[in-house]
């Protein structure tokens, strides 16, 4: 068991700790979450500055252990989060970049990395959510397209995107995993309505999407045609392998800061506030150990994150969770505020137990594929 | 990095496991609890008979031939010369199996009372307000003037309490005591998703309820998260680490054995069950190093505005 990383991983450190603090204070302002295209601008603009200085394919091409020094030395300097970028960079690349052909791979995958074209993730529907598989949007042969109609909801980013990696039904007599096809559907084809849906959180982060008839070149495809739930676990694993992992050290600050504000506003002196951030403190460590478990054994295995995935998923959504409630007894009143930053953050920190995969999902899935349980209903 | 297991690492896992499968295996645990119990069932009728349990010696000293005592003595001192992390594994193995005896107070002393490095000499210590297996020890660290036995809730750890001052933790005794906990939270889980498997009602596997899956799955997730926060700690041996391993583990051990017993139904809360022994061992090392609250105030402390 070693931490340490080898003479060639702390001069990547240190070269990219060197050019984020050169770069961070030269970036334009954030813009408002009610701003969309303010928002794929900025988005935008931070992976450009990432390509053009030669990180932008950490994602993909650096082993694991670089990936997450990117993840934790960008977090902690408080560089820009992926935004915008999430589904391009974390899943429909990567599952491209490991199921597409070379001329799919030489399509997509450059404009992702030099921050020209947004993706969303068009997987759920209106009646199918936690059982994706049972999907109803159809799409058919008609010569070298194939015809989509159907509806989509909760596509996060869908009002910026450019593109949209879809599952469609294909083989409808076929039982429901095996008729699913894996698309990238350019969101600026004919017969494509959003409609934007305002979250509790109050801008609209996500929307629906309705598909009328839209026309998708089939060598839009990727994968086979029906094999697209195959596909889909390996985006999935991505989901939830290593997505999350920069969040671990931005909630490590953002603990730290609480115990600032508490020292400073008197609630330390409270004995029960402070044994909650020490216990939080806990698992936060924890769960950033648990990534580096999970990174060496993905490494170890050649690349592909496992169902370790998924305990870190279902844990650190319920640790922010109780971070940001944490934040609110330090804040007192003051955490009905939605100008105090962890106010809004409490509200989105509540979609992580459902998004990616509900907790009962995820615990149905460590005890059917970790423990060997047997399949329930 | 390459957090995981070298193969040296695991071949010593392996090999503990198996060493103590065959010395301390589920009948010799249950025999040990028997005699502890003063003849099991029949003591029923008899009310509580039979006194405190006996330490098998010479099961300490085939620990002490394993090199379980000796592990982080320097080779120059006779010792193996291995580090924090091989201990942690093998307590981890202790905790699995639930070992009896003063196990962590043994090894620390080895390489400095003479004859613990062999399992020669038992040595006990006062940890907080309490002593374990004083009256089995034939050396005591710590002043233990005015000891007075309590009717310990495991049965396989006879405890006193003890009026003196308390000393600050020591950080490996936290550590050792966590790996132990991790290992409880293991083998619950595996226990917990075997019984899982096996019992039937309402025509089916009762782990096929996902009611019943779901606590499984809570007990594999706090063990796995406890895992690699017990590991590290090892391997910075930093206070703030030992001390995020104790409370997960705590959290771990404690909760995965009464869920465990929960998946058990009825037999799980009968003496008959191991799952009982795993709880009331976890309960016993919570109260171990200073105790929870104190590595919590540890890590709050820890919460500066140069973390921030
Ligand atoms: C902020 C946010 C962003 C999202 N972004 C996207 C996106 O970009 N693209 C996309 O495709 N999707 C997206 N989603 C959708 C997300 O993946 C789904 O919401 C999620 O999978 C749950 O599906 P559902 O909402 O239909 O809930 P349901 O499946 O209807 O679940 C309702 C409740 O029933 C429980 N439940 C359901 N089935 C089971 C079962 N078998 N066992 C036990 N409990 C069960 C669930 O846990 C939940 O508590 C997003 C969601 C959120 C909240």
């Amino acid at each position: 068991m070693d931490l340490s990383c080898t003479p060639e991983e702390e001069e990547f450190r240190a070269r990219l700790r060197e050019w984020l603090a050169r770069t961070l204070p030269a970036l334009p302002p954030r813009p408002s979450p009610d701003d969309w295209p303010g928002r794929r601008t900025y988005d935008l603009g931070w992976q450009r500055r990432l390509y053009e200085a030669g990180y932008a394919g950490v994602h993909w091409d650096a082993t694991p252990s670089v990936r997450l020094i990117f993840l934790e030395e960008t977090e902690r300097a408080g560089a820009p989060y992926v935004g915008a970028n999430f589904v391009g960079l974390l899943h429909a690349g990567p599952t491209i970049a490991a199921e597409g052909t070379d001329a799919q791979r030489a399509r997509w995958l450059p404009p992702i990395l030099r921050g020209e074209e947004v993706w969303c993730q068009g997987f759920s529907e209106p009646e199918a959510g936690s059982d994706l598989a049972a999907l109803r949007t159809r799409a058919w042969r008609d010569g070298d397209d194939y015809v989509v109609t159907g509806s989509k909801i909760w596509t996060s980013h869908a009002e910026v995107a450019d593109w949209c990696e879809l599952l469609v039904r294909t083989g409808p007599a076929a039982p429901k995993h095996r008729g699913i096809t894996w698309l990238a559907l350019p969101m600026d084809a004919p017969g494509i309505t959003v409609r934007p849906l305002r979250t509790l959180a109050g801008p609209a982060e996500f929307a629906e999407v309705f598909l009328d008839e839209v026309r998708v070149p089939v060598v839009n495809r990727v994968g086979d045609e029906n094999d697209g739930w195959r596909v889909t676990m390996v985006t999935l694993s991505f989901e939830r392998g290593t997505a999350f992992a920069g969040e671990v050290v931005a909630c490590r600050r953002v603990l730290a800061e609480l115990a600032v504000e508490a020292r400073k506003n008197g609630r330390w002196d409270d004995p029960a506030l402070r044994r909650r951030l020490g216990r939080l403190n806990a698992e936060f460590r924890a769960l950033w150990r648990l990534t580096q478990w999970n990174v060496s054994a993905a490494e170890a295995s050649g690349g592909v994150p496992g169902a370790g995935g998924s305990v870190f998923k279902l844990r650190y959504s319920h640790a922010r969770q109780e971070l940001y409630d944490a934040a609110a007894e330090v804040l007192g009143p003051d955490c009905l505020d939605l100008d105090r930053p962890w106010t809004p953050d409490r509200l989105s920190a509540l979609a992580y137990t459902i998004a990616a995969g509900t907790s009962q999902v995820q615990h149905s899935i460590i005890a059917e594929r970790i423990l060997g349980l047997p399949k329930g209903r | 990095m390459r957090f995981r297991l070298t193969d040296d690492q695991r071949a010593l896992r392996d090999g503990a496991r198996e060493a103590l499968a065959r010395r301390f295996d589920g009948r010799a645990l249950r025999a040990a609890v028997e005699e502890a119990d003063g003849g099991g069932a029949d003591a029923v009728g008899a009310g509580r008979a039979a006194g405190p349990p006996r330490l098998d010696r010479r099961l300490w000293r085939a620990l002490g031939d394993l090199g379980f005592f000796a592990l982080r003595v320097p080779e120059a001192d006779g010792g193996i010369g291995l580090g924090l992390a091989e201990a942690v594994l093998v307590f981890e193995e202790a905790g699995r199996a639930l070992l009896p005896g003063p196990l962590v107070a043994t090894h620390l002393a080895a390489g400095v009372v003479p004859g613990a490095a062999t399992g020669e000499t038992v040595v006990a210590a006062v940890d907080g307000g309490l002593v374990e297996w004083l009256a089995e020890a034939d050396a005591v660290r710590g002043d233990a003037t005015g000891a007075v036995p309590l009717r310990s809730l495991d049965p396989l750890t006879p405890l006193h309490r003890v009026p003196a001052a308390r000393p600050a933790p020591d950080p490996v005794a936290i550590l050792l005591t966590a790996a132990e906990q991790l290992g409880t939270a293991g083998r619950v889980c595996e226990l917990a998703a075997q019984h899982a498997r096996a019992r039937e009602q309402f025509g089916r596997p009762v782990g096929a309820f996902q009611a019943v899956a779901h606590l499984c799955a809570g007990i594999l997730v706090r063990a796995e998260t406890a895992r690699a926060a017990v590991y590290a700690a090892a391997v910075t041996a930093d206070p703030a680490d030992i001390a995020a391993a104790r409370i997960l583990a705590d959290d771990a051990a404690v909760r995965g054995a009464r869920d465990c017993l929960q998946v058990h139904g009825g037999m799980g809360f009968t003496w008959e069950s191991e799952v009982h022994l795993h709880l009331k061992r976890a309960w016993v090392r919570t109260q171990r190093a200073g105790g929870v609250t104190e590595s919590e105030e540890l890590l709050a402390a820890a919460l500066t505005p140069e973390t921030a």
